[in-house]
């Protein structure tokens, strides 16, 4: 249903070719579909309203560029737009004023506080900090088990709350808890409220009083809807937050709530969590944002996890083989637990903007332990095979087959998947450069 | 394989163009070799990137991104950091191209800062209902409006200042009444339906309360749907299922409450061994609502959770088992599977069971409520929604969208923490409550 805002912008914009300007007339029904687009996205009706009379002022009477279509530079000007309002860059947690630092987890029920505690915890050792972990909930059932399991997981000293006690009391000797324990950072898991709880809301005004934390988050849903406005307005009010956790970004959801967020408290929007796992929680940047909340996918994201997992100098010599044919299947196996190291194979797929749209996609699955299959194959070659593939007869295959548990079929087949991988990289090089593409199929 | 092969191939390809790479293949390819290639293409891709950056700006992706747009003459062009690249390879791509790589980013006005924020609706303290209160049909009906008293007040009172008075029902009314509808999250394409709709006939309706009429009559009619009883043999089994932290197992303590007060004897199945801490939370519901439960140890085989429960309950003579399921993101296809997988393992037992599965929204959710019911529904076949934490100020109007384009209704609806907090979906109450 969510179709990529670049695509329709181009049937908007087909009848502008690559001169003239962004008249109020021409851009009214481009501006529609970015309107329709950031509505999908589930940013707030109002936001939107502001933001495209915004693009507007802004893109009426420019130039198109030769360079880039009309949907193009609309494109820009509203990414410019978003990145802007969301912040230019990626700001980090305030742990200023006195040790012990607190961090105080806020939000509504089943934003995912206890579970983004357990990830900054996870975070802040890896700074080299000694967090503390502070169940605060002692309404919801198990709330507390949920806090010290993950306390265990991660081994991380956690405070021993039950739930006869009060939150203020909580807090008051975990602080004192923490000090003897050598930790430097609290982490306050406090329990899901609706905004509209007036005595749950004053219990975090004492809680903060008390304890005068450096750091106050907003966990919110990256799913909410309209009402992100009400929920981040009534808990900066309350407690003047110092910023906001995005939880559940793994999904499908477009995140026009991060928007929402930040236009109606100005407070910046600091990690995202994207997946279960406790070391799944990553800094936000609002450039990337941007064009997931325009449904254009999050390419950057993805070449830097590449750049990531990748040494430097091995691309560069990789590239070189590549460039000289001479890409072998040892080349092909360090490849192979490169790729792997970035993560999923599934999870990269989806990042590639528009695969994760097409109808095909969708149950698309790629079977990981046929990596480990091919793997297996590979190491069960001598050197010289590696080096020179064509050296491998039918003897040598049996050998191989049997040295990795395979049939002979799984090793013809590597063989002749690496061929057709030697034969693309061929044509690669002739350099059959797109000549005559032109414009036109820069999709952006 | 092969297909969906040549189609991420074909997208990576069009993206590694867009980076700015000059690679041409036509090849398809095959399997797992050619998901590697592409990988290894754009990781190139990235390298490629990067080095330009450094070396000769093209205009990819992240440069048009960047570069300030030109010739706006009021606004300074930072001199230092312009330069004009003209690049012989790719004419007709960088020809003219001016990039400004600007350090300066535009100066991040918050626009709404200033602006006096959408007033939240004034909170009416709502008259607190005693926890003890015998469940007659009174205390639910107004437990149910209580509940839905903030959707109540924002929607109705703005429905009524916009149509107040004699005014004619006009575009500008009709972009309220827009406003209104989105506002409540009932989507975008809904939305113009229902105003479409109305709008046809828009010349003859005067009054705002023949409009309202009008429009709760259309909106009833996308959320008054059959729900068709299966009817079950002992035990009833119903699989619950959701997002993460909708309130699935909340709903399963109310839902097993609501069965045991009828005198039902209630079997909880804790298949949900993932999340830390679950079975516990799951076992103090048990112990509220009186109901037994079976459990494994934590990161055992759900599946074999469920069918272990379904035994049991055939063996104590026990009317209803409910099977709580681990939170899970509708787009995560491993663990779709393993929804799949218990949902087969309760079919071993009692080959028309579950009976019931029910997919639990949070209200608060926005357009994604969408593609969760849609994801699951067509995995496991949803027979029915339950939509929670309606006692705060979303409206859940995304249910109007979900009924619309899926055709499963609510079942019930979750209106606050307590035990009794569950009432059984009413659509016209839902609507009246609504405008």
């Amino acid at each position: 249903m969510f179709d990529n805002l670049s695509d329709r912008l181009n049937t908007v914009f087909k009848k502008l070719k690559g001169h003239g300007k962004l008249t109020e007339k021409n851009i009214e029904e481009g501006l529609k579909e970015v309107r329709m687009a950031l509505l999908e996205a589930d940013a707030h009706y109002k936001v939107v309203k502001k933001l495209i009379g915004d693009i507007k002022a802004r893109a009426i009477g420019q130039e198109v560029l030769a360079s880039l279509t009309p949907a193009q530079q609309v494109i820009k000007i509203v990414n410019d737009e978003l990145t802007a309002l969301m912040g230019s860059q990626n700001e980090g947690l305030n742990l200023s004023g006195p040790s012990p630092a607190s961090i105080m987890l806020v939000g509504l029920q089943g934003a995912g506080k206890t579970t983004t505690a357990g990830k900054l915890a996870t975070l802040l050792r890896k700074q080299g900090r000694k967090p503390f972990l502070v169940p605060v909930d002692v309404y919801r059932p198990a709330a507390i088990d949920q806090l010290q399991k993950l306390a265990k997981e991660i081994s991380t000293p956690v405070f021993p709350s039950t739930t006869e006690m009060d939150p203020v009391q909580i807090c008051r000797e975990a602080k004192g808890a923490a000090s003897l324990e050598g930790c430097d950072t609290l982490i306050l898991d406090t329990a899901g409220r609706l905004h509209v709880d007036e005595e749950l809301m004053a219990e975090l005004v004492n809680i903060k009083n008390t304890l005068q934390p450096s750091e106050i988050l907003l966990v919110a849903d990256a799913m909410t809807g309209q009402d992100a406005v009400n929920i981040a307005q009534s808990f900066d009010t309350a407690l003047d937050i110092g910023g906001v956790v995005l939880s559940k970004m793994d999904g499908d959801a477009r995140g026009g709530a991060a928007l929402s967020i930040r236009a109606i408290t100005d407070k910046p929007i600091k990690f995202i969590g994207v997946g279960e796992k406790l070391n799944e929680l990553e800094p936000f940047h609002p450039d990337r944002v941007a064009s997931r909340i325009l449904g254009m996918g999050d390419m950057l994201s993805f070449i830097e996890k590449a750049q990531n997992a990748m040494d430097e100098k091995k691309a560069a010599a990789l590239e070189k083989k590549l460039r000289k044919n001479e890409f072998t299947l040892e080349d092909f196996r360090d490849q192979m637990s490169q790729v792997r190291k970035m993560g999923s194979l599934n999870d990269l797929i989806k990042m590639i903007p528009g695969v994760a749209k097409s109808k095909q996609m969708k149950n698309f699955q790629v079977d990981e332990r046929e990596l480990v299959r091919i793997e297996g194959i590979i190491n069960s070659m001598t050197p010289d095979e590696r080096r020179n593939h064509n050296i491998i007869n039918g003897s040598r295959r049996k050998r191989i087959a049997k040295g990795s548990g395979n049939s002979v079929q799984n090793v013809n087949k590597l063989l002749k998947n690496y061929a057709q991988v030697l034969k693309m990289m061929k044509k690669i090089n002739k350099g059959g450069f797109m000549r005559g593409m032109g414009r036109a199929m820069m999709p952006f | 394989m092969i297909d969906q092969l040549i189609e991420i191939y074909d997208i990576a390809y069009e993206k590694i163009y867009q980076l700015g790479s000059e690679i041409d293949i036509t090849n398809s390819l095959d399997e797992i070799a050619g998901l590697l290639l592409i990988i290894l293409l754009l990781l190139i891709a990235g390298r490629i990137r990067k080095h330009r950056k450094n070396k000769r700006p093209a205009p990819d992706i992240a440069d048009i991104l960047q570069a300030d747009l030109p010739v706006d003459a009021i606004e300074p062009i930072d001199s230092s950091g312009t330069a004009i690249e003209q690049t012989p390879d790719k004419i007709e791509k960088s020809d003219h191209i001016v990039e400004t790589v600007s350090d300066k980013k535009p100066e991040t006005t918050a626009p709404w800062a200033e602006k006096p924020a959408p007033e939240p609706e004034p909170i009416k303290t709502i008259p607190e209902i005693p926890a003890e209160i015998p469940a007659e049909p009174a205390g639910f009906f107004n437990r149910l409006k209580s509940g839905l008293s903030k959707t109540r007040q924002s929607l109705s009172k703005r429905f009524d200042a916009v149509l107040s008075g004699n005014r004619k029902i006009d575009d500008e009314v009709l972009e309220e009444i827009e406003e209104v509808l989105i506002t409540s999250d009932i989507g975008v394409p809904t939305t113009m339906e229902l105003i479409e709709r109305i709008s046809k006939n828009a010349g003859n309706i005067s009054s705002t309360d023949e409009f309202k009429t009008r429009l709760k009559a259309e909106m009833l009619s996308l959320v008054d749907l059959e729900y068709p009883e299966k009817v079950s043999t002992k035990p009833r089994v119903i699989m619950v299922v959701g997002v993460n932290g909708v309130g699935k197992t909340t709903t399963i303590g109310k839902l097993a409450a609501k069965f045991t007060a009828e005198g039902k004897k209630v079997l909880l199945s804790a298949a949900d061994t993932f999340r830390a801490a679950a079975v516990e939370q799951l076992e103090i519901w048990g112990q509220r609502a009186g109901a037994d439960i079976v459990k494994h140890q934590d990161k055992s085989d759900p599946a074999a959770v469920a069918f272990d429960s379904i035994e049991a309950a055939i063996a104590r003579n026990i009317d209803v088992v409910i099977v709580d399921t681990a939170g899970r993101l509708h787009t995560k296809v491993n663990l779709m599977e393993q929804l799949k997988k218990i949902k087969r393992s309760i079919e071993k037992k009692i080959p028309e069971a579950p009976h019931d599965t029910l997919l639990v929204l949070d209200a608060t959710t926005g357009q994604n409520a969408v593609s969760q019911a849609q994801l699951f529904n067509q995995d496991i076949n949803i027979t029915g929604i339950v939509l929670t934490k309606l006692d705060g100020t979303a409206k859940g109007g995304i249910v109007l969208s979900i009924c619309n384009s899926l055709n499963v209704p609510i079942r019930y609806i979750g209106i606050g923490e307590k035990i009794d907090d569950l009432q059984e979906f009413d659509p016209k109450l839902f609507i009246d409550a609504l405008l």
